[in-house]
């Protein structure tokens, strides 16, 4: 029987099968959103007549018979920083609400053509700025595993509506960690793609060299299925990688991997790191030894290095887009007397449209390209990140994939690291070197740990372009801890009461 | 590491263009002074021998043939204007009193 507790791969099947619909499917989904959600928080607006007549058209085409994706009809919640076409888009910021964009980003485009059905919009912070969705401008998000503790930032929202049951897939964007660290906190899987292998068009760019969206679950299949209808080369995005979709669907059904090595790195376990959350890892760790796989520890001595560097090159990223909110052709825009100028209306509409953390970012990026600055600062960051991928390059000569705890902690309480920026920072610790690198980097859940009985993340990392690589070991990984488990961690969570 | 005064950030948001008053400019003096303490430990290892990396893959120019294909109507592409008039985005002064 599906359910909506069942995975993105099962409701599939029970569609396919005729057992449900998607309409009904959809209509449970909202179900359950109108139950939790008040206390949630993960969605930011619901789209439930547009998401009705795509999920009554793709019943129609599954009862004439046509040919269809294999998600075609399963819902989705959507990270609010993806423009979709006519659907409020404000990026958790004040600056753009009430925006609604004229044009599809080429993920949604590709989710439509797929017949997946958008639920609504996720929260998230403001700009994909900040580790736990405190930063938004339309509240926080709660952790559905606890409700006074953040469920991870900047893609809160989505990683939250999963493990709320209120959507069995999602899209997040990861600039630093924002996909795989709110995975990390809630229990769910989380992918980022080799930067260039998802179209970045119509994703609110926060740090371009850095961003990338990918696919959020809550079993590695099916972020592998939700992979590769998101995935490919575009033209519409300079950067996008022209080469075929790496085979990760396969990959994540192979659940072997004898003779595989696996790197440990170094870096990644000491201090900083709670005692749960590596010994949690340490397990995930001795499960692929018993599926056959081989540990090597390897080093990457610049990563001590990479949060320095990434806290320079995103800011520096963020303070030049950000231009781009100058009150004068979408958005919000104050004070326009009909006296004032141009210049004096984009600084107070400025002053009241961005929250302080993006303030922050923009100066501080201001400050490390201006001149005099410029090479002691965003200068040397860019130095580090040819040390990060030499590092990386290195390691990846000794293993196959790398391996690490997802975020240094479990989910904190909710206003924990209000009044210390730097605190905030040091969630990423363990993400950040995979975008500095471009590569590409999963966190699936591994545990719950003993202190607060919180989940784990455990993060995988593969080359370039070697997604496959990552998808093959989460497979592998999950499989033996489901059957250690007897079952999805998430049915540890405790079920929210509701309305 | 020079620490960075309440003037320096009044430049700085001038220059981003934000608004600030005086309590705002305190505020982020002070976070400011930490974060780039924090920071400026990337100089301890950015030797003169290293490049610099903007990226992390080659990035090329991209073209393509100058062919004319639908895009967004002007009533599309003002859709989201604060201000508009006749097809075009309309704007406060810009270079002051004639």
């Amino acid at each position: 029987m599906t359910t909506i507790r069942s995975s993105a791969s099962e409701m599939a099947a029970a569609l396919a099968s005729g057992e449900t619909t998607s309409v009904e499917l959809t209509e449970a989904h909202y179900a359950q959103i109108a139950k939790v959600d008040e206390q949630v928080h993960a969605f930011l607006y619901l789209d439930k007549e547009g998401a009705l007549a795509q999920a009554a058209d793709v019943d129609a085409k599954r009862k004439s018979g046509a040919e269809l994706s294999p998600l075609a009809g399963i819902p989705l919640a959507l990270k609010d920083v993806l423009a979709q076409k006519g659907i409020p888009t404000t990026c958790g910021s004040k600056m753009l609400e009430g925006w609604r964009p004229p044009y599809d980003s080429t993920v949604v485009s590709k989710l439509k053509a797929a017949g997946i059905v958008i639920l609504g919009k996720t929260n998230m912070d403001e700009f994909a700025m900040g580790s736990s969705t405190e930063n938004s401008a339309y509240g926080v998000t709660h952790n559905p595993w606890d409700l006074t503790r953040i469920p991870g930032g900047s893609g809160g929202g989505s990683s939250a509506a999963l493990a709320a049951f209120e959507a069995p897939l999602a899209i997040g964007t990861d600039t630093g960690g924002s996909i795989r660290q709110p995975a990390a906190v809630t229990g769910t899987v989380g992918v980022k793609p080799t930067y260039g292998g998802v179209s970045r068009y119509g994703l609110i760019a926060f740090s371009s060299s850095l961003d990338q969206a990918g696919p959020c679950a809550r079993t590695v299949l099916d972020a592998a299925l939700l992979h590769e209808v998101i995935a490919g080369h575009d033209e519409r995005d300079s950067t996008s990688i022209d080469a075929p979709v790496p085979h990760v669907v396969k990959a994540a059904k192979k659940l072997d991997v004898k003779g595989m090595k696996i790197g440990v790195v170094k870096e990644l376990q000491g201090e900083g790191f709670q005692s749960g959350v590596l010994s949690k890892f340490h397990e995930g760790l001795d499960a692929l030894v018993a599926a056959g796989a081989e540990l090597v520890e390897v080093s990457c001595p610049t990563f001590d290095y990479a949060l320095a560097a990434y806290y320079l090159i995103a800011p520096s990223e963020c303070s030049s887009n950000l231009a781009r909110f100058d009150s004068m052709r979408y958005g919000i825009r104050i004070g326009d007397d009909g006296n004032r100028s141009a210049e004096e209306v984009m600084k107070l509409t400025r002053h009241e449209g961005f929250g302080p953390e993006v303030k922050r970012r923009i100066i501080l990026g201001t400050y490390a390209l201006s001149s005099g600055y410029y090479d002691a600062y965003y200068g040397s960051a860019q130095k580090v990140r040819t040390l990060l991928m030499r590092d990386f390059n290195a390691a990846f000569a000794q293993a196959d994939v790398l391996v690490s705890p997802t975020a240094p902690t479990t989910a904190f309480k909710i206003g924990a690291n209000d009044n210390d920026p730097l605190a905030m920072y040091l969630n990423d610790i363990a993400t950040i070197p995979v975008n500095m690198a471009g590569i590409g980097g999963m966190s699936l859940p591994c545990g719950l740990a003993e202190e607060d009985g919180l989940p784990v993340g455990f993060q995988i990392m593969s080359p370039a372009m070697r997604d496959d690589l990552m998808y093959q070991v989460g497979g592998t990984l999950e499989a033996a801890l489901l059957s250690k488990w007897g079952g999805p961690l998430l049915d540890k969570a405790p079920v929210l009461a509701g309305n | 590491m020079a620490a960075i005064s309440r003037d320096d950030v009044a430049h700085l948001a001038k220059l981003a263009r934000i608004e600030m008053n005086d309590s705002e400019l305190d505020h982020l003096a002070q976070e400011m002074d930490v974060i780039l303490g924090a920071v400026a430990r990337v100089q301890e290892v950015a030797s003169a021998d290293v490049p610099p990396t903007s990226h992390p893959i080659p990035v090329n120019n991209v073209v393509r043939e100058d062919v004319v294909r639908p895009s967004l109507t002007p009533q599309e592409a003002l859709s989201g204007a604060p201000a508009q008039s006749e097809d075009r985005f309309k704007v406060p002064q810009i270079l002051g009193e004639e």
